[in-house]
């Protein structure tokens, strides 16, 4: 039942003509970004050479690629989540869900899995962009699959975030505005808190795909991105089962 | 299919046919305010049930809490035996329902949409496409099935909400307002169809429209303030407070005194020159004994027309006779 409500999430995101262009917007900003990464690392490859230990392709250009593409999921994630539930509800389609005999729980984690799986597009458009450079060096696997990962962690975090903000309200324009300024307010915890000991650091989302963005695998991060799209997906099943209890 | 709880009350109904959703004593609060006070309702196999009440009465929410969108505050419900609260995924598949604003993805195709909506109801994956083709056909939609739900026209998505809420054979049809907004002619097409449904399964509609009760419905609960006032089958609640009489026209009439010397009489009322209307006690119809009158005098009866109340004026009389 999760999967029919995720398949159909998923093919509905494909029916608006909108959602087409901002997959070739999107890949278009990367793709000149990775190639402007990547014009400057042959610029610099000489001089890199006769360093010691020196930063390869991966490092140079893979790194900042997906960190950019994290910073884009920031804003992109909650025009996407917008629609979830707050378009449902103005529409009264929520109905339907509602009375069908399958449970909140079910429902949210069909709307959440279905636009996961899109978004896994974008990613694994970043990554094949990437894996092309294959064809010419060596590329560090490791990290690369680190990043991807990383990033496939955060852009869940933040779908699980707008998709509890989109529960809370009938507007789609609302909960991608609240959603936004939630995803922003939790950035701007990570760059005001400037040493990295500080505690504040550890809200933050993105401060946690920065390990990934190294290449470390660290288990708190795991933990963290695991917890945030539990609670989050735990709140959206309550605010769906308060819906029959107030109306 | 589990228990099936004898009735308590009696209806007009045949008890041989099974009971496929009892509603007891539900209310519901919204904040402060009790909008529904122990509604009971009972619905049996075959049989179509007409919610009939004023805007705001309660139906809607009476409705929701019956398909489980809405929890009720106290009361429970049981739909072909399953407690809707304590076995929700059993009771609520044996429910089609359709809101007053049809659920509508406008983005789908109707083919796409009606098989998410089998899926949702648990039609076993190798039947999606047939219940698909059948209910279609059953909803005059056999041309539509490639077309975007956005683009139909407002009767057409009136027909797949109600293809929505038939496509798992439901045992128990809840409509909300299935007919408004809709043009003459597909207003009919859909009260056939209602019909229909009634006879194979059980139907419960809310409506306003009394020309529906009385076309469609075998029986008539009528909701005013959250309270069910009155219910009976929809023949009987057209006798409701009727006082029995007809219409006479004499060509060549007689003096008034005359015609209130027939046995049974109770009173007449001169409404023109030929024109007399004449009321009688219940169980004696004068009608006979005074068309033979007409013709040993010559009166010249013209015709003779019983009185018949509007379905109006009952509901009038009873949410009247409720305020007061």
């Amino acid at each position: 039942m999760i999967f029919t409500i995720a398949h159909k999430e998923f093919r509905s995101l494909f029916a608006a003509p909108s959602t087409w262009l901002i997959l070739g917007m999107l890949q278009f900003i990367f793709a000149w970004f990775f190639l402007a990464r990547l014009d400057a690392f042959l610029q610099v490859q000489a001089q890199l050479a006769q360093l010691a230990n020196a930063p390869g392709a991966t490092q140079a250009v893979a790194a900042p690629l997906f960190g950019t593409v994290a910073l884009v999921m920031m804003m992109l994630v909650p025009v996407f989540t917008m629609r979830l539930i707050a378009e449902e509800r103005r529409n009264q389609t929520l109905t339907l869900l509602m009375a069908a005999p399958v449970s909140s729980v079910q429902i949210v984690l069909g709307k959440f899995l279905g636009l996961l799986l899109f978004l896994l597009f974008i990613i694994a458009g970043c990554l094949l962009m990437v894996l092309a450079l294959a064809a010419g060096t060596q590329l560090d696997m490791g990290l690369l699959l680190s990043n991807a990962l990383g990033l496939l962690l955060l852009t869940a975090a933040y779908a699980a975030l707008g998709l509890y903000i989109s529960s809370l309200t009938a507007q789609p324009v609302i909960a991608a505005i609240a959603a936004l300024a939630a995803l922003f307010g939790l950035w701007l915890t990570e760059i005001s808190a400037v040493d990295s000991g500080n505690a504040w650091r550890a809200l933050a989302p993105t401060s946690h795909f920065e390990s990934f963005n190294l290449g470390l695998l660290n288990s708190g991060d795991w933990i963290f991105f695991l917890l945030f799209c539990i609670a989050f997906l735990l709140l959206a099943i309550r605010r769906l089962h308060n819906n029959r209890i107030y109306g | 299919m589990g228990t099936y709880h004898n009735p308590q009350t009696h209806y007009y109904m045949p008890d041989a046919a099974p009971t496929t959703l009892s509603a007891r004593n539900l209310s519901r609060r919204f904040g402060q305010r009790e909008v529904i006070h122990g509604v009971s309702l009972k619905l049996k196999h075959g049989e179509v049930l007409g919610l009939l009440g004023h805007n705001g009465a309660g139906k809607s929410t009476t409705l929701q809490m019956l398909t489980g969108a809405l929890l009720p505050h106290s009361g429970q419900i049981e739909i072909c035996g399953f407690d809707l609260a304590r076995q929700p995924g059993q009771a609520k598949a044996r429910i089609g329902f359709l809101p007053e604003t049809p659920p509508l993805y406008r983005e789908m195709s109707v083919d796409n949409y009606l098989a998410f909506a089998a899926r949702l109801h648990l039609v076993p994956r190798g039947r999606i496409a047939g219940s698909v083709a059948e209910t279609r056909r059953r909803c005059g939609l056999q041309d539509s099935g490639k077309k975007i739900i956005g683009t139909l026209s407002k009767g057409y998505q009136q027909r797949v909400g109600i293809a929505q809420a038939i496509i798992h054979q439901p045992e128990v049809i809840i409509l909300d307002e299935p007919t408004v907004g809709l043009d003459p002619s597909q207003i009919r097409d859909i009260r056939t169809l209602i019909r229909e449904l009634g006879d194979a399964y059980s139907v419960i509609l809310s409506t306003h429209l009394l020309g529906e009760v009385e076309s469609i419905c075998d029986r008539v609960e009528i909701m005013h303030h959250g309270r069910i006032i009155y219910g009976d089958s929809s023949a009987k609640m057209q006798q409701y407070g009727h006082q029995p009489g007809f219409i006479v026209t004499l060509r060549a009439p007689p003096g008034l005194s005359e015609l209130q010397a027939i046995a049974g009489v109770q009173q007449v009322e001169q409404l023109s020159a030929t024109q007399f209307r004449i009321l009688h006690v219940i169980d004696a119809n004068p009608g006979a004994a005074l068309l033979a009158l007409a013709a040993q005098r010559g009166w010249q009866a013209e015709q003779l027309v019983p009185l018949q109340s509007s379905l109006e004026d009952v509901f009038v009389k009873i949410t009247e006779s409720e305020t007061a």
